[in-house]
């Protein structure tokens, strides 16, 4: 019985973190704008090797 | 890869500005441009922080079109060291930017965003309060409601299963967790509900929110004293559930196009700043700070911002946008200049005789009755639906309520609460969000944006529809033009072509448009008659080209727009001008013509009524030389008349009868263009669609009615158990669940279907 409790204990904390996940990632505005973050990692590669250059 | 992506837009020349750093691929930006940035009190409102060292600034660049400009854009510290970031915003084409106050200005960073060819867009309307962020509550509500419905359903499923009656500790447990989970649900996802419900009762109206808020309280309290009592595991995971679900259906409704504007006025139109000539130098000054007396300099392809009277240089100006006249109008110093045309000329100098906010333009805006935005719109027949609904429900709760009292006075807090558990409008206001939100969603597909949910069912109810000329029936773009007359050679029209070259009359303009420029043929004794026409000799011939009267002499009214053409004193013809109509309109007008009472609004003149008139049948109106006030007059005479008026334009002309009209509609060739204030945006190109569009927002209310009466089945049955007092949890977390998701498959699929039909 006593494994069911710590299995429901640990189950809501894992479900409670997404909770939090989610509401963190809500915030900071990532689903705001879903072009450039996905462009934006195809780039990220030449601006800094080229930023050593300059 | 990168280069492919780079080169897919001549725009975005990265490696031709990194190969060579001088300006000359750059676009040259007007020297004092952004003057206006250098003052301290415009910066002081434009941006949203600074202290000793930083700066930061968003600016919107309507230019973003590409993923090789969000490369330019956020390498930007490159063209201007003083820059410490940027970055895009794609969805919003913004940028923020942060600078070192030292090493750059907020005037430099906009010169260099300009030199790589993105202006960026500072209007009047960046002078007032700051854009207000966007509500995300109701994501956090419907996060908070997910996870607690998900852990609620798990934790049910011991009860719901049968569960040892050894266990009773685990048990117990299992309901207190249920307990717990609930009230955040209770007290901050369904908070929307409440809000709304309290809202609509204290203007003494029963909308849909309010028995919804009832059920979930009451089912609450239910589902508690259950608990705390220890006679079961209440109704928690139902509760959740609905709250769950009508959060989705309301998200869904609510998702309007976040980078479109709805409520557009002319101050988003208007520039921030204009040059104000001080003592011979140019000083620039805020709008606001504008007062009469004041002498304006206006650049070539600037908007004047003030009525006033033109006191240098020589004005085109375009009011195509403010009026609706359809070419630009020429203007001799001493003459009156309103706010709101372009100048497409070269410099002019102004007088102000009316400050800003008094001018012929904006006062339209100013007016009392658009100030206060009285919602007068219809109530959603939704909410009537509701309200019978739930008066039935109170009777059949009222009587099971006395048939307990008489019989079993112990069974009858258990079958009333039951019935308000089973029985609340949640069916129906589901199947309204989600109807509507995929209706909303189909059309945006189809470049047509509706402001809300609402403007749906206005959209079904229109009975008249009036149109706008200019811009709307008619592409700005675009000009028809014809030759009539004697035969004439190609090498004449050369001629005609060379001497409408020296002129910079808007018809002679389009005349070299139309007849491509003359090579090799010398223009002498030019001679320009304003207002009237020009004459000249092109090759060995004496031409002379304008109107009827300059041409030939004699007084004669001409047909529309039209340019005479006369060799050494001799009539050959003339080249008509017309307005070029979309290429869907005729259909769309045939197609209208059917069901509804059309109108035409012109601020034009009355060149093209025959055309028209053809075009709408005898039964349309027709007004021409409309004023924007006028046209708004006219919207009001309709409605009084007891018509639903649709009224479709595009220019600021036809804001006040957009605003006026039951839904006002504005057409943009893009939609990112400015549109003035509307209920609903679409793209020129589908206008032909617009009937398809009517008939799918018809279909909406079909739609939801149908879903209800599904939705009645199940409440049926939960009743059957509720008036007896043998809801059990069980049944009600069956029934919840299937009659919800039954809906959603039938409102979406059904509008999803109807759509496909009409291949929108």
């Amino acid at each position: 019985m006593s494994v069911i409790i710590i299995l429901l204990i640990a189950s809501i904390s894992i479900a409670g973190l997404f909770l939090f996940a989610f509401l963190w990632g809500v915030k900071s505005g990532q689903f705001e704008d879903d072009y450039s973050p996905s462009s934006r990692i195809l780039f990220d590669d030449k601006p800094s090797s080229e930023t050593k250059t300059v | 890869m990168v280069y492919q992506i780079l080169n897919q837009s001549d725009l975005c020349n990265y490696y031709n500005l990194n190969e060579n750093p001088g300006l000359n691929q750059r676009i040259k930006v007007r020297k004092d441009k952004f003057a206006f940035l250098d003052d301290e009190k415009i910066q002081l409102q434009l941006v949203s922080f600074r202290d000793e060292k930083q700066v930061h600034i968003t600016f919107y660049l309507p230019q973003m079109h590409c993923s090789s400009c969000l490369y330019l854009l956020e390498n930007l510290y490159r063209l201007d060291r003083g820059v410490v970031s940027s970055k895009v915003n794609f969805t919003r084409k913004e940028v923020d930017i942060i600078f070192l106050t030292g090493k750059t200005s907020l005037r430099k960073v906009a010169e260099t965003l300009t030199s790589i060819g993105y202006e960026p867009y500072i209007s009047l309307n960046d002078l007032k309060e700051k854009r207000p962020a966007i509500d995300k509550s109701m994501v956090y509500q419907i996060g908070v409601a997910g996870f607690a419905f998900g852990n609620i359903m798990l934790m049910s499923f011991p009860e719901y299963l049968g569960i040892d009656a050894s266990e009773k500790i685990l048990l117990n447990i299992f309901r207190w967790a249920n307990f717990f989970l609930a009230i955040p649900v209770l007290l901050y996802s369904a908070l929307p509900f409440y809000q709304s419900s309290w809202k609509s009762l204290k203007h003494k109206f029963l909308n849909i929110d309010a028995p919804i808020a009832l059920a979930v309280i009451i089912t609450f309290i239910r589902s508690a004293y259950e608990v705390i009592s220890g006679t079961g595991g209440g109704y928690f995971d139902s509760m959740t559930g609905i709250v769950f679900f009508m959060l989705a259906g309301r998200i869904l409704q609510d998702k309007t196009q976040r980078q479109l504007s709805f409520e557009r006025d002319y101050t988003s139109y208007f520039p921030i700043a204009v040059s104000v000539v001080k003592e011979d130098k140019e000083v620039p000054t805020a709008l606001p700070d504008i007062k009469t007396g004041d002498t304006l300099l206006i650049h070539h392809e600037e908007l004047i911002p003030a009525d006033g009277i033109l006191t240098k240089g020589k004005a085109f100006i375009d009011y195509s946008f403010v009026t609706g006249e359809s070419l630009p109008v020429l203007k001799e110093m001493g003459e009156i200049v309103y706010a709101g045309g372009k100048q497409t000329e070269g410099n002019i100098e102004i007088l102000v005789v009316k400050e800003v906010t008094q001018s012929y333009l904006t006062k339209l805006w100013n007016r009392d009755e658009f100030k206060n935005t009285v919602e007068t719109k219809n109530v959603s027949f939704v909410h009537l639906l509701s309200r019978y609904f739930t008066y039935i429900i109170l009777a059949i709760a009222a009587a099971t309520a006395v048939y307990w009292q008489l019989n079993d006075p112990a069974n009858m807090w258990p079958a009333v609460t039951a019935i308000f558990i089973i029985a609340c409008p949640c069916a129906l206001f589901l199947s309204n969000t989600f109807t509507n939100g995929n209706i909303l969603r189909i059309l945006s597909r189809n470049h047509f944006y509706l402001r809300n949910a609402e403007t749906i069912e206005d959209m079904a109810r229109a009975t008249h529809i009036v149109f706008d000329k200019t811009g709307t029936l008619t592409s700005t773009q675009q000009q028809d033009t014809v030759y009539e007359g004697k035969p004439i050679s190609d090498y004449q029209l050369q001629q005609v072509a060379a001497l409408a070259e020296s002129s910079n009359h808007p018809l002679s303009k389009a005349l070299v448009k139309y007849l491509g420029r003359a090579k090799e043929i010398t223009v002498d004794n030019f001679k320009e008659t304003t207002g009237q026409g020009i004459e000249g000799v092109a090759g060995n011939d004496r031409l002379k080209l304008g109107s009827y009267h300059f041409v030939t002499g004699k007084m004669s009214t001409q047909p529309g727009t039209a340019v005479f053409v006369s060799f050494n004193n001799e009539i050959f013809g003339y080249f008509l001008f017309s307005n070029q109509y979309r290429e869907a309109i005729p259909s769309l007008i045939k197609e209208l013509k059917k069901e509804y009472r059309l109108s035409v609004l012109s601020g034009d003149n009355t060149a093209e009524k025959e055309t028209l008139q053809k075009l709408l049948g005898k039964k349309a109106t027709l007004l021409f030389h409309q004023k924007p006030e006028d046209k708004l007059q006219y919207i009001k005479y309709l409605q009084q008349q007891g018509e639903k008026v649709m009224m479709i334009g595009d220019g600021l002309n036809d804001a006040g009868a957009l605003k006026q009209s039951d839904i006002g509609i504005a057409v943009a060739e893009q939609t990112n263009n400015f549109t003035p204030s509307s209920d609903a945006i679409i793209e020129a190109k589908q206008l032909s669609k617009l009937t398809r569009f009517i008939s799918l927002c018809r279909a909406n209310r079909n739609i939801v009615i149908a879903s209800f009466v599904l939705s009645i089945v199940y409440n049926v049955i939960g009743l059957f158990f509720a008036v007896q007092g043998t809801l059990s949890p069980l049944i009600a977390a069956i029934l919840m669940p299937s009659s919800s998701l039954s809906i959603l498959l039938l409102t979406f699929g059904s509008s999803s279907l109807i759509a496909r039909q009409m291949k929108l």
